[in-house]
């Protein structure tokens, strides 16, 4: 089948032309691999194609699984290389992780391999999920589709480049304090954050774990619904994860009227961009033409909720990455003469410079004398943030923001300034911390760079953020093809293996 | 020395007995060939995460319930974090601020006095994996080499703190004794010290006898030997009296107890001590701990040592000693009301089953309840004893040989002719062969030396081999000895 356009065919599209004979696994396979084949080079999505694999897996599908066939089967997907995948190398973007073959495979993507998806490869990411813009990759930095002199956001940049560049139908991504949700916004793709333990973290590389969740980006809200339907559920492997009290429905929404919708006035001083503020306001006005009644509050502790999020986020990393010390995987710096050596020259030379940041950061703020003023005060404001959305949710049934107070930045313009680099996630961090669930969808562009929507909700309210964002996306018409402008080779600084 | 009194304090550490790992599925074995009891948990593989092995809770709740703790409602896993090659993840999941249970007492003997000792808290943590150095120093200074076993890793531990109430080495040693026997008698764990299942550390200082502040205090780290601990701390309490004799302060710091030579060395001080960066583990959710399901658990719990001893009392009428020796143990406790259930009279049995059969069992490396002597065969020798059918002290003879020929004892009475001689007729002619033999003793007992009766009474027995009934020979000698006196 030569007429499937990987810039534009969703998952239920292809899912159902699967499943109506009309294309087979192995051409809808094929048509992302050539996809790859024609853009990757300029992109950088992957740090791993698994090209070969998948083609087989799909012709399997085809010619052997014809009775038996899961709810995904055939349709290719990328996965975020933080997510453990038995015998394909995960390295979290991390040297210290390069050569690590997993000996398991996360919760959340055998339930995909269980239904029968196509894995297309590992995408790339910021080291260890740390970062908004995948230039902390060990690897390379995945670039915008929109623009290539720019970055995709991160850290889930290479799969929400992936998908914005038609090379892959959709994916996974992990987000901590808006690394799905802000990338998404960057690529002009839809992206979602489950409430907190709706999708077991068994398998995903930690980086925060009381803030880190798995969640979809793909090029429709209807299809952030199918994948997430088969990822959520209570895990044995889990003790954070939970069953969600209902199934999640696959949104038809087309009016939202009754729906009461907030914008709190603390995200819209947060230094939005001109145009994306345009974008925002109009699409308020679209919500309002639904039929919602839309109305601005106050979310207090909105202020104080990232200097919250950069203490708790790199305490929990201080303690998660400890493990990478050289002894029975991973890198292990080589000719150390004692102990104390390796494990300072191992992981001196397997992490990068902000991942030493956080650890350092975090290892600070848990230190005795320290701990009260710093994780213990910053505890406390999680509990604030909470209340202020718990209070909120009173009035409203769903709160709104820009994604992302800017569109995509260019490569290097603010690495080298890490606190205008963590503000690109003042709008999503606080979800995080009271563990929300939120999704972003493209409402426009600005100055030809896609702007991204933000809608949270209660706990659990999956259902009805999704309805509301589907209504939405109709009314909005976002085209998702990228432009490709500008650009050149990605060049990596370090060769990742596969 | 005198003026200065020692105050100790211990954490005891016990691995327990469940079927996994605390924190995942893999088995808890001992002596299987190395790294075969792993998985992506215990070795802290990316992306693995702890799950609470809900066995390990009830067991350490068992613990806490015997030792009177309160369960606390709530309670919460933190992460203790430290760079080990033992250690996968680099810290280990403990509990901190928020423990399992709080506020228990221990009630310990030593010798025949009852001691409390308040328990500080009970809580529940993960063991680290074993490391063996190559190399001669047998440490991992200097070893060409280093290993990992992994098998151990991830073991459930239950950790006791007690106060620092305990008065001497001795009473820790005690103290450490009786615990261990409680907790096996809970069926929470084997508390094999040479698998190191049970392990301590000792905290201790001195101060003016009758003072009640503590003095700074010094820790013994990870001894598995009730021996070397008496020791170490027998040496430490003199070094800090020294210390503080000279008008100087004792060092808060760690020691190590070298066996060889007797004496403790520092091991670090107090400016080297960790900062373990304590935090909640994000992990793990909070244990609720449901109150119906925390009675169930205290229900179920056998009957403890101190109720035992204090029952044997009153039921048996026993001393507090021996009350103590014959029940604070759950095998001997066993025996020795078996025994008692076929009606003998308790206190002669108190004395056989403490005397005789405990000297038996020890010699013979035997667990009391085991060997060919049963109960009922120590009951009926008691029972034989009481009848008059044999003497006390032939009877330790029939003891012996029962144990030599595996038989009755009345088939051993029978077959060795050793029951009680009480015929006058008999014993007669034996006390006038005594008197005749030892004309020296029978003169000087006339002369006034009536001690000497107990001499012809001991003479006679041997000339009957024990068999004679000592109350009659007595009767009978004073009478052969006064008649001749007229």
């Amino acid at each position: 089948m030569s007429d499937l356009d990987p810039l534009r065919l969703t998952a239920l599209e292809a899912k159902r032309l699967l499943v109506e004979g009309e294309a087979s696994a192995a051409e809808l396979t094929s048509a992302y691999l050539r996809q790859i084949d024609a853009v990757e080079r300029r992109v950088g999505a992957y740090v791993q194609v698994c090209a070969d694999d998948a083609a087989r897996y799909a012709a399997r599908i085809d010619s052997e699984m014809t009775a038996s066939r899961g709810a995904l089967a055939g349709l290719p997907t990328a996965i975020k290389d933080n997510m453990l995948t038995l015998g394909v190398t995960s390295t979290a973007g991390s040297r210290i992780l390069r050569n690590y073959s997993p000996v398991y495979t996360a919760t959340a993507v055998r339930k995909l391999f269980d239904e029968h998806i196509v894995m297309l490869g590992k995408t790339n990411l910021d080291e260890f999920a740390m970062g908004s813009s995948t230039e902390n990759s060990a690897f390379h930095t995945t670039r915008n589709p929109w623009d290539l002199g720019t970055v995709p956001g991160g850290s889930s940049g290479g799969s929400a480049a992936a998908v914005a560049a038609g090379e892959a139908l959709w994916a996974l991504g992990s987000d901590t304090g808006g690394s799905i949700r802000q990338p998404a916004s960057l690529c002009g793709v839809v992206g979602m954050k489950p409430t907190y333990g709706a999708v077991s973290r068994y398998g995903l590389i930690a980086f925060a774990s009381s803030l880190d969740q798995i969640g979809p980006l793909t090029r429709s809200v209807g299809d952030a619904a199918l994948l997430l339907r088969h990822i959520v559920g209570g895990d044995s492997s889990d003790s954070t994860s939970v069953e969600l009290p209902s199934r999640i429905e696959l949104p038809s929404a087309e009016r939202l009227d009754g729906l009461r919708v907030g914008v709190p006035r603390e995200y819209l001083q947060a230094g939005i961009e001109e145009g994306v503020r345009r974008r925002f306001d109009e699409t308020i006005a679209l919500l309002e033409e639904l039929g919602a009644g839309v109305e601005e509050l106050s979310l207090p502790h909105t202020e104080y909720a990232l200097a919250a999020y950069y203490l708790i986020a790199p305490a929990e990393a201080s303690a998660n990455l400890a493990r990478f010390d050289g002894v029975r995987y991973g890198y292990r710096a080589p000719d150390c003469a004692d102990l104390g050596e390796m494990y300072e020259r191992t992981r001196g030379e397997g992490f990068g410079p902000e991942v030493k940041r956080r650890i350092l950061i975090g290892t600070y703020a848990l230190s005795s004398g320290y701990y009260d003023a710093y994780y213990g005060q910053a505890q406390r404001v999680r509990r604030l943030v909470k209340d202020d959305f718990d209070k909120s949710f009173a009035a409203v049934d769903l709160i709104v923001s820009p994604t992302s107070p800017t569109v995509a930045f260019g490569v290097g313009s603010r690495i080298d300034d890490p606190l205008a680099m963590y503000m690109s996630d003042v709008c999503t961090i606080p979800a995080n911390l009271a563990g929300l669930p939120a999704i972003s969808l493209p409402c426009g562009l600005s100055d030809g760079l896609p702007v991204g929507f933000q809608l949270i909700g209660p706990a659990f309210s999956e259902n009805a953020i999704l309805a509301a964002a589907h209504a939405l996306e109709r009314a909005i018409g976002f085209d998702p093809a990228p432009t490709f402008r500008g650009g050149e080779t990605v060049e990596a600084t370090t060769e990742a293996t596969s | 020395m005198t003026g200065w009194e020692p105050v100790i304090g211990l954490e005891v550490h016990t691995e327990l007995k469940t079927q996994t790992k605390m924190f995942c599925g893999c088995a808890v074995a001992y002596g299987d060939p190395p790294n075969t009891h792993t998985c992506p948990v215990c070795l802290a593989h990316p992306g693995a995460l702890p799950v609470v092995n809900q066995r390990a809770v009830e067991y350490a709740t068992r613990i806490a319930l015997a030792l009177g703790c309160t369960i606390r409602p709530r309670n919460v896993f933190h992460r203790k974090n430290y760079f080990y090659p033992d250690l996968p993840k680099a810290y280990q999941i403990s509990q901190y601020d928020e423990p399992l249970a709080v506020d228990g007492v221990f009630e310990y003997w030593v010798g025949e006095e009852r001691l409390t000792c308040r328990i500080n808290r009970v809580h529940m943590e993960e063991d680290a994996a074993k490391l063996v150095h190559a190399g001669e120093s047998g440490r991992i200074d200097g070893s060409d080499y280093s290993v990992v076993d992994f098998n151990r890793g991830g073991t459930p531990l239950v950790e006791i703190v007690t106060e620092p109430d305990i008065p001497s080495p001795e009473a820790a040693g005690e103290l450490l004794r009786q615990l261990r026997t409680l907790i096996i008698e809970l069926e929470v764990s084997d508390c094999v010290m040479e698998e190191g299942q049970v392990r301590w550390d000792a905290n201790i200082s001195v101060r003016p006898a009758g003072a009640d502040e503590l003095g700074t205090r010094t820790e013994l780290k990870n001894m598995n030997s009730f021996r070397f601990l008496q020791q170490a701390l027998e040496s430490e309490i003199p070094r800090q009296i020294a210390v503080l004799e000279a008008g100087e302060e004792v060092e808060q710091e760690t020691l190590h107890f070298d066996p060889e030579t007797g004496s403790t060395s520092p091991l670090r001080s107090k400016e080297e001590a960790h900062d373990y960066r304590y935090f909640p583990e994000p992990d793990l959710v909070p244990l609720e701990m449901d109150p119906v399901w925390v009675e169930e658990v205290a229900a179920a719990l056998p009957e403890l040592p101190a109720a035992r001893i204090a029952r044997f009392r009153e039921q048996y009428g026993l001393s507090r000693y021996d009350a103590f020796v014959l029940g604070h143990a759950r095998p001997l406790a066993v025996f020795y009301e078996e025994a008692a259930s076929s009606g003998v009279d308790p206190k002669p049995l108190a004395n056989w089953t403490m005397g005789a059969y405990l000297a038996h069992v020890k010699e013979a490396g035997l667990e009391p309840g085991e060997g060919f002597i049963t109960p009922a065969r120590l009951a009926a020798l008691v029972a034989m004893i009481a009848a008059g059918a044999v003497s006390g002290s032939a009877a330790k003879e029939v003891f012996a040989r029962m144990v030599e020929e595996k038989a009755e004892p009345a088939e051993i009475v029978e077959r060795h002719g050793l029951g009680q001689i009480s015929d006058d007729a008999v014993l007669e002619a034996t006390v006038a062969t005594v008197l005749e033999d030892n004309p020296d003793e029978v003169a000087a007992y006339r002369g006034g030396k009536t001690k000497l009766l107990g001499f012809f009474v001991g003479q006679v027995m041997k000339e009957t081999r024990g068999r004679a009934d000592a109350k009659r020979v007595g009767a009978l000698l004073r009478e052969a000895l006064g008649e001749d006196d007229t």
